[in-house]
């Protein structure tokens, strides 16, 4: 990238940001699409499948819908954050993806052009500071409503934002020290081909608790306390209608889209798969290995969307308790385990199998700590030990 | 004038605009995200200056959880606008005029030197060019600063056990 001239570096940086921030939207669409449809599916009922065939148009009906719709202002808002506050959402998820690997890299008119928008040598802390950032658009909205079914709701998110991100940090210091390195790029190149190479299964306690964080960062169901239908009419954003809302909903699969991907970068070998990343000239294989990451990031959300229609919802005292009680001390225990063991042996088999062993006694523990301190008490908190089970086989 | 002294000034002038508003704003929530911008035109300063980890860091714990939290307590003892006859009275009046002329006149010494001094101008492109990774303040952290690493530490661990002290205590009470 050094020996390429000004001009091309900017051409090729304007033609990559144009194709990503257009997959991104489009990939919205069809993620909102895919939602309803495997929602359907799952529930033995059709979906959507009247607009386009299977229903594949719904999307463009629903964004010309938004866009006629009266973009109403209720008159007890705080105005210039109600107005922010959407776009504060939408920002910080669009802008992550800018230091995301999505392959290897094509040779185009004899210059090796790598398919990534910017490799800065701080990638991952890049992509921890602006998603948390994605909170205050949550926040501010809610506050701003000046509803309290809004204030609620937002009141949960930073709370819970706040709490997952600890995970979400202390999970990825693990592969960092591995590597060592913090750019993304390096972590991808550093997985080797095979699947038994990649990083899920180095560290696999911090790729569930990693995963884990990542949904409840992305408000999706198992963690959407900040917009519980059942309590909170529709939470952050009850009062917001038209664009703001679809906003606030475009920035929700944004980042579940941004979220899939830094997962597969991280954990599971980014666009490597057996060696097709190889195959072809300096073009097509660029072009295969960004086939690779597209399918596999297809295959996560698909995961995300499965969560979503199978588990219910967390109370809120079980969500505190699983966040500080099982994945922060699963997430601290891999860093110790992982860098002891990899000074020690050296050897990424031995470091994998620790974690797991490591994870497992750990959450035994925690789990019995929480049976026996549970039982004396009095009638008020009996309900806190159904917490075990349930967080015992979403850790598992 | 190169881009980079340009970004400089834009980065300042956003740092300073944001300062001000902090504290010119009368509702607390909009001098909180005054606060925030402020953080960000930093953070762009320290990008500048080469410190990449240093402005990652900035956003990550100011802008990302410190301010959250400070959002969080606003909205929850929900805090109206706050009138300025009220906050400052008798007594901190003196004191805060006493401390604005000292402030003023500190202010008005650092730029008659800045404007005299001539070799800070021509120095800056020199050093702009230097970037410090996150592996050279890995291993300064663990070699010369091992003490002052380790000391705040401790503190923070100590913060850490005090609050959960404080906290079993009222709750012990409550029962």
């Amino acid at each position: 990238m050094e020996n390429m001239p000004l001009l091309v570096l900017i051409l090729s940086s304007i033609v990559k940001i144009l194709i990503i921030a257009h997959l991104l939207i489009i990939g919205v669409m069809i993620m909102i699409w895919a939602e309803r449809r495997v929602s359907g599916w799952m529930q033995d009922r059709l979906g959507p499948n009247r607009v386009g065939p299977q229903g594949l148009l719904q999307p463009i009906a629903d964004g010309l819908k938004f866009m006629f719709k009266e973009d109403l202002i209720p008159n007890h808002v705080d105005k210039p954050l109600y107005v922010l506050a959407p776009a504060m959402l939408l920002v910080p998820a669009l802008v992550v993806v800018a230091v995301v690997p999505f392959g290897s890299s094509i040779t185009l008119f004899g210059y090796e052009i790598p398919l990534q928008i910017a490799d800065i040598n701080i990638g991952i802390l890049y992509i921890l500071a602006v998603t948390s950032l994605g909170v205050y658009g949550v926040v501010l909205g809610a506050w701003a409503s000046n509803n309290k079914y809004s204030l609620l709701g937002g009141l949960r998110s930073s709370a819970q934002m706040i709490s997952y991100e600890l995970t979400l940090g202390l999970g990825i210091i693990g592969i960092l020290m591995l590597t060592s390195s913090l750019s993304l790029r390096a972590i991808a190149v550093e997985q080797g081909a095979y699947p038994w190479q990649w990083n899920f299964m180095i560290h696999f306690p911090a790729f569930l608790a990693f995963t884990t964080a990542m949904f409840a960062e992305t408000n999706r169901l198992p963690f959407d306390l900040a917009e519980a239908e059942q309590e909170l009419v529709a939470g952050y954003h009850t009062e917001y209608s038209s664009m703001k809302f679809a906003m606030f909903f475009m920035a929700e699969y944004m980042n579940m889209i941004v979220g899939s991907a830094v997962v597969v970068t991280l954990f599971l070998g980014g666009w490597h798969f057996f060696g097709l990343e190889n195959v072809g000239g300096p073009v097509w294989s660029g072009l295969i290995s960004f086939g690779i990451f597209f399918v596999k990031t297809a295959i996560f959300l698909f995961v995300f969307i499965w969560v979503r229609w199978t588990l219910p919802r967390f109370r809120y005292d079980q969500l505190m308790n699983f966040g500080w009680k099982f994945l922060l001390p699963v997430a601290l225990t891999s860093i110790v385990v992982t860098g002891t063991l990899w000074i020690v042996t050296g050897s990424r088999l031995i470091v994998g199998i620790g974690n797991v062993v490591t994870a497992f006694i750990v959450v035994s523990i925690v789990a019995g700590l929480l049976v026996m301190n549970k039982a004396p008490e009095p009638a008020i908190r009996n309900d806190d030990s159904q917490i075990t089970p349930s967080a015992l086989d979403a850790i598992e | 004038m190169n881009p980079e002294q340009i970004l400089f000034f834009l980065f300042g002038a956003v740092s300073l605009i944001g300062a001000i508003a902090v504290i010119s704003f009368r509702h607390p929530i909009y001098s909180a995200l005054s606060l925030i911008v402020t953080f960000f035109a930093q953070a762009g300063l320290f990008v500048l200056l080469g410190a990449h980890f240093v402005a990652a860091a900035q956003i990550i714990v100011y802008a990302g959880a410190i301010m959250v939290l400070f959002l969080f307590v606003i909205m929850l003892l929900n805090l109206g606008t706050l009138s300025v006859k009220g906050a400052i009275g008798g007594k901190l009046k003196g004191l805060a005029i006493i401390l604005g002329i000292l402030f003023a006149a500190e202010g008005i010494y650092i730029a008659v030197n800045a404007l005299n001094d001539t070799a800070v101008a021509s120095a800056e492109p020199a050093t702009a060019a230097v970037t410090t990774t996150t592996y050279e303040i890995g291993e300064l952290l663990f070699s010369e600063y091992l003490l002052p690493f380790e000391v705040t530490s401790l503190i923070l661990l100590a913060a850490l056990i005090g609050v959960i002290v404080l906290v079993k205590r009222e709750s012990q009470e409550e029962n």
